[in-house]
């Protein structure tokens, strides 16, 4: 059961909406049970549980709007935050580009993004999964550091146009680090699902553990360019950062990598390779997402990047009406196509490359051309006539996803990843890139 | 650094675009009485002692945010959030449990504090060794406040718009093609108690003003920027009121204790322009002058981060990293971290640093200590169920927690560059330079997770030829192993120079937590560092 059912949320919002004497209100709700539990050095070290719900009330008078949060839903505690966001308002300078609030919705059946046996994950399940995790460092010998946590949310939105959208969502995630007891190899895995039965954490543990002590005794390469193969956890890093910038906006704006002189951009021009289709997918069983966004904007399948041609861009509500064109909301989750080759048909099918598992600290280094930096970590091997041959030593790349994707060989069968940077989570498959640039080694393990 | 936070926030805003584009009125500020604090602090105490807790903490936390977001002429976001609760955590069983609650009755605080204790009993039994606390007397009740001279949260909303658009105007009349200006405004109003004894009461504010000035050319299709050279601070709004006492002059104008926001935008705007006709880095060795709004994150990331004990333990083995600064370095007692000019400092109590507190979260009074002295390798940052590992019989004061519903760990303290004690200023280090490159401002960042590789850019950069600036660089990332790169230290500049920069965003931990810290240095001059060219053709 979420903390809020859609019965209680649409109650608890039509008061509040009941209150309201501004020209416009829109009011949301969200809050959820989360745990935790945290492992290091082969022990428990922190962990914990949270429970918390907010309120949000906007309210508007033509363009000019206040917004108050509260967390007290007693009718006096409302009314004075309704009061509050009236008073604000009258106070705040006009947006020129403020938007009304949306009229009612017509939103397609929800996805299934709730999980009951994830919202049900005790204190005792975490633990006994850690118990697991813990068991196969032990049986393999070596030194376990990871986390698990679960998190059942809801979210309501409503306003007195009408519009009305209710979601419900369970996520649980996990990442585990097996290191060598010596210090001298390192392994990681991690899974995301919204159903707990997807998760499987011995397998996780195992397959880091794995790396970790075949990775160890890491020879030193010349940095240069080399054939990789990307593991989805490594290549989601570059790509969240290709599909999060389609933006229209800054596109015609001239402060894209997507804008071009004359002030023209690349919607509708070949930017990578054909063999990529990116898209998203409310829907798609892997990775069921909303169906609206903040706005309350229903959510769609889309193409992004078709054929290597770049399809749609984000269009804001405002940016849209300026451009005469629907508005393109940012999706929860982004799905990358590729082929149905396995991870190992992909390393067979290589003569010689460097299989890279995870790569960190990803950072912009110039939003022109989206080049990007960071360095490998955790198990990276060299690959010759189709075999892993020996652990090789960390690098340092400077490499945009654009040039990666231009110089792409090959692609596996995506899975469900999670991003090891912070971003949500995508389907994202093995890929197997030509040249791609590493400027230095790094003595890291 | 957790920048996706920042664009989370100033971009779309909270619980959904509900909030965005739509300013917001904070709740009444006022204080909670710390009678009343003190009452539901102990009720979480006596709740958790009464379960069997060996040990208790309790902080009941208001943190209050505010930013207020701006492009060219219109105010695009102002927000306030606020969030109250209670955040419990015990041992029991020798292992350590929280539970976070925002039902602030006593029903509610109780159930919180026996649920941590049930946590910590659950995964006693994955437990190898049971906590061990350095001892810390309790102080009774006390408080801390940081020393603003006027409270950002009470200047009107009108007023600090204001000053965003006149900004924005600044860059746009100086010939900017677009302008992103935001404030943000922290305040933590904090109670911690403990078994110990302590109730602490402290109000912490800090205060970041930033922008982005983007300058397109429709021919070229290309497009520079520059970002503000601001620190965000532990001060009120007094940072924003311009002094020419706080102003350094150059190449370009730098501020210490306070910011003339107005005239950074207008010289960005210039720079912005030239760097479109600047000349492209041939790559290669370089001596860097490094100015402190640039140096501050190398020290963060190289220095900072490799001395969190934790990190040497390996508690943040399965996300931020280890660290190369193992313990037996340490032990050796002459592991040359860097040249013997380097001396490095930890400190929570800095005047005007972010990380400044009167007390940690885990009850502990905050001082200062030398990590490297004279080079070489001397100390960690640690807290109370770390201290002991190091030999210490005390914690440094180093936990932190990003609010009530988190848990506390180990943070890392203001840390940094001790000034030259020969006089020395930049404009004599530049003198003396044959081949180099002065770089002002920081940007893009990345270094590995053990803190050997990394790589750093920066806003602003103007070539060195035989001791004189010969003109604007662009494309420009240096690339070094940290020890390599601190030996290569071969002069600081003196006290005259000193300035903090800082993040606001400091990201660590599993679930991750931000924390606010400032590192202070003078400009310094770093021989033979290797320097990429970063331009590409998509």
């Amino acid at each position: 059961m979420p903390l809020f059912t859609q019965d209680e949320a649409k109650a608890l919002l039509s008061k509040v909406l009941n209150f309201s004497k501004a020209d416009e209100c829109q009011v949301s709700i969200s809050g959820g049970d989360g745990g935790n539990i945290r492992y290091a050095r082969n022990s428990v070290s922190t962990s914990g549980a949270t429970s918390s719900t907010q309120l949000a009330i906007a309210s508007s008078f033509g363009k000019k709007q206040g917004i108050t949060t509260i967390n007290e839903y007693d009718d006096a505690s409302l009314e004075k935050a309704v009061r509050r966001a009236e008073a604000l308002a009258q106070l705040a300078p006009e947006n020129p580009e403020y938007m009304p609030v949306l009229g009612p919705q017509t939103y397609a059946p929800a996805a299934k993004t709730y999980s009951p046996a994830t919202a049900a994950i005790s204190t005792r399940q975490r633990a006994s999964l850690v118990e697991q995790s813990l068991a196969t460092a032990r049986d393999t010998g070596v030194t376990a550091a990871g986390f698990l946590q679960n998190y059942a949310g809801f979210s309501a939105l409503m306003n007195s146009k009408g519009m009305f959208a209710y979601g419900t969502g369970t996520d649980v995630e996990f990442s585990i680090t097996m290191r060598t007891n010596d210090g001298s190899g390192s392994g990681y895995a991690a899974g995301g699902f919204n159903d707990i039965g997807d998760l499987d954490v011995v397998a996780a543990s195992k397959a880091a553990a794995w790396k970790a002590a075949h990775s160890a005794g890491a020879r030193a390469l010349e940095p240069g360019k080399y054939t990789v193969v990307l593991e989805p956890a490594a290549g989601i890093v570059l790509l969240e950062n290709l599909y999060g910038a389609l933006d229209a906006r800054s596109a015609d704006e001239g402060r894209s990598f997507l804008s071009l002189p004359g002030g023209k951009t690349r919607l509708g021009e070949k930017l990578v390779d054909e063999q990529v289709n990116i898209y998203s997918d409310p829907w798609n069983e892997q990775l069921p997402t909303y169906n609206y966004n903040g706005e309350g904007l229903p959510q769609q399948k889309v193409s992004w990047i078709e054929k290597g041609v770049v399809k749609n861009l984000m269009y804001s509500r405002y940016w849209a009406q300026k451009k005469g064109v629907p508005p393109m909301p940012f999706p929860d989750g982004f799905i990358v196509t590729g082929g149905s080759a396995s991870l190992d048909e992909l390393i067979k099918g290589t003569e010689k490359g460097i299989l890279v598992t995870r790569l960190w600290y990803i950072r912009a280094v110039d939003p022109q051309t989206l080049l990007y930096t960071g360095l490998t970590r955790d198990g990276t091997f060299y690959i010759e006539n189709g075999e892993i041959r020996y652990p090789v030593k960390n690098f340092r790349f400077n490499e945009s996803p654009i040039i990666m994707l231009n110089n792409l060989e090959a692609m596996g069968r995506p899975v469900r990843t999670v991003s090891g940077e912070g971003g949500p989570a995508a389907l994202i498959p093995p890929m197997k890139i030509r040249d791609f640039t590493f400027t230095s080694l790094s003595d890291a393990i | 650094m957790k920048r996706k936070d920042f664009l989370y926030l100033s971009g779309m805003g909270i619980g959904g675009a509900l909030l965005s584009g739509m300013p917001v009125l904070p709740l009444p500020d006022v204080l909670l009485d710390p009678a009343l604090k003190k009452q539901l602090a102990d009720i979480a105490l006596n709740a958790a002692r009464s379960k069997g807790a060996s040990y208790a903490d309790v902080r009941i936390g208001r943190y209050r945010n505010q930013f207020i977001v701006t492009r060219e002429d219109k105010v695009l976001n102002t927000v306030d959030t606020e969030s109250y609760g209670v955040g419990i955590r015990v041992i029991a069983g020798g292992s350590w449990g929280f539970a976070a609650t925002d039902k602030m009755d006593t029903d509610g605080i109780a159930q919180a504090a026996a649920l941590a204790v049930s946590i910590a009993r659950e995964n006693a039994r994955l437990l190898k060794e049971p906590v061990q606390l350095a001892p810390q007397k309790g102080y009774g009740e006390v408080s801390w406040k940081t020393p603003i001279e006027k409270n950002g949260f009470e200047i009107p909303i009108r007023e600090k718009a204001e000053l965003l658009l006149a900004v924005n105007a600044a860059a746009m009349k100086g010939g900017a093609s677009w302008v992103d200006s935001s404030l943000f405004l922290v305040n933590e109003q904090k109670y911690f108690a403990s078994t110990d004894g302590s109730y602490i009461d402290q109000d912490i504010h800090r205060i970041w003003p930033t922008f982005t000035v983007t300058k397109t050319n429709d021919k070229t299709g290309k497009f520079e920027t520059r970002d503000a050279l601001s620190a965000p601070r532990g001060m009120g709004y007094e940072y924003l009121i311009p002094s020419a006492r706080e102003k350094i002059g150059g190449v370009t104008t730098l501020y210490r204790d306070r910011y003339d926001m107005i005239e950074d935008a207008r010289l960005a705007a210039e720079q912005a322009a030239a760097k479109h006709s600047a000349k492209s880095v041939e790559a290669g060795k370089y001596d860097l002058v490094l100015d402190p709004s640039n140096l501050w994150l190398t020290i963060h990331e190289s220095c900072g981060h490799p001395t969190e004990l934790d990190r040497v333990l390996g508690y943040e083995a399965n996300f931020a990293g280890t660290s190369f600064l193992t313990l037996d370095k340490w032990e050796s007692k002459k592991f040359n971290y860097g040249s013997p000019l380097v001396n490095i400092v930890a400190d929570k109590t800095q005047m005007g640093s972010l990380g400044a507190v009167g007390y940690d979260d885990e009850g502990v009074k905050t001082k200062e200590w030398d990590l490297i002295r004279n080079g070489i390798l001397v100390n960690y940052q640690a807290i109370r169920d770390q201290a002991g590992i190091i030999g210490l019989n005390e914690s440094q004061g180093c936990c932190y927690s990003q609010s009530w519903r988190d848990v506390q760990f180990q943070r890392m303290p203001n840390v940094s560059l001790r000034p030259g004690k020969t006089p020395l200023t930049p404009e004599e280090m530049i003198s003396k330079v044959e081949k180099g490159i002065y770089i002002v401002g920081d940007s893009s960042y990345s270094i590995d997770q053990q803190r050997y590789n990394f790589q750093f850019s920066g806003q602003l950069f103007y070539e060195i030829r035989n001791g004189k600036i010969a003109g604007m660089l662009k494309d420009v990332a240096y690339q070094a192993n940290t020890q390599e790169f601190w030996n290569s230290c071969s002069a600081i500049c003196d006290q005259r120079d000193y300035r903090l920069g800082g993040s606001f965003f400091d990201g660590k931990g599993q679930p991750e937590q931000v924390s606010a810290v400032s590192h202070g240095s003078a400009t310094a001059r770093f021989n033979g560092i290797n320097v990429i060219n970063t331009a590409r053709k998509i």
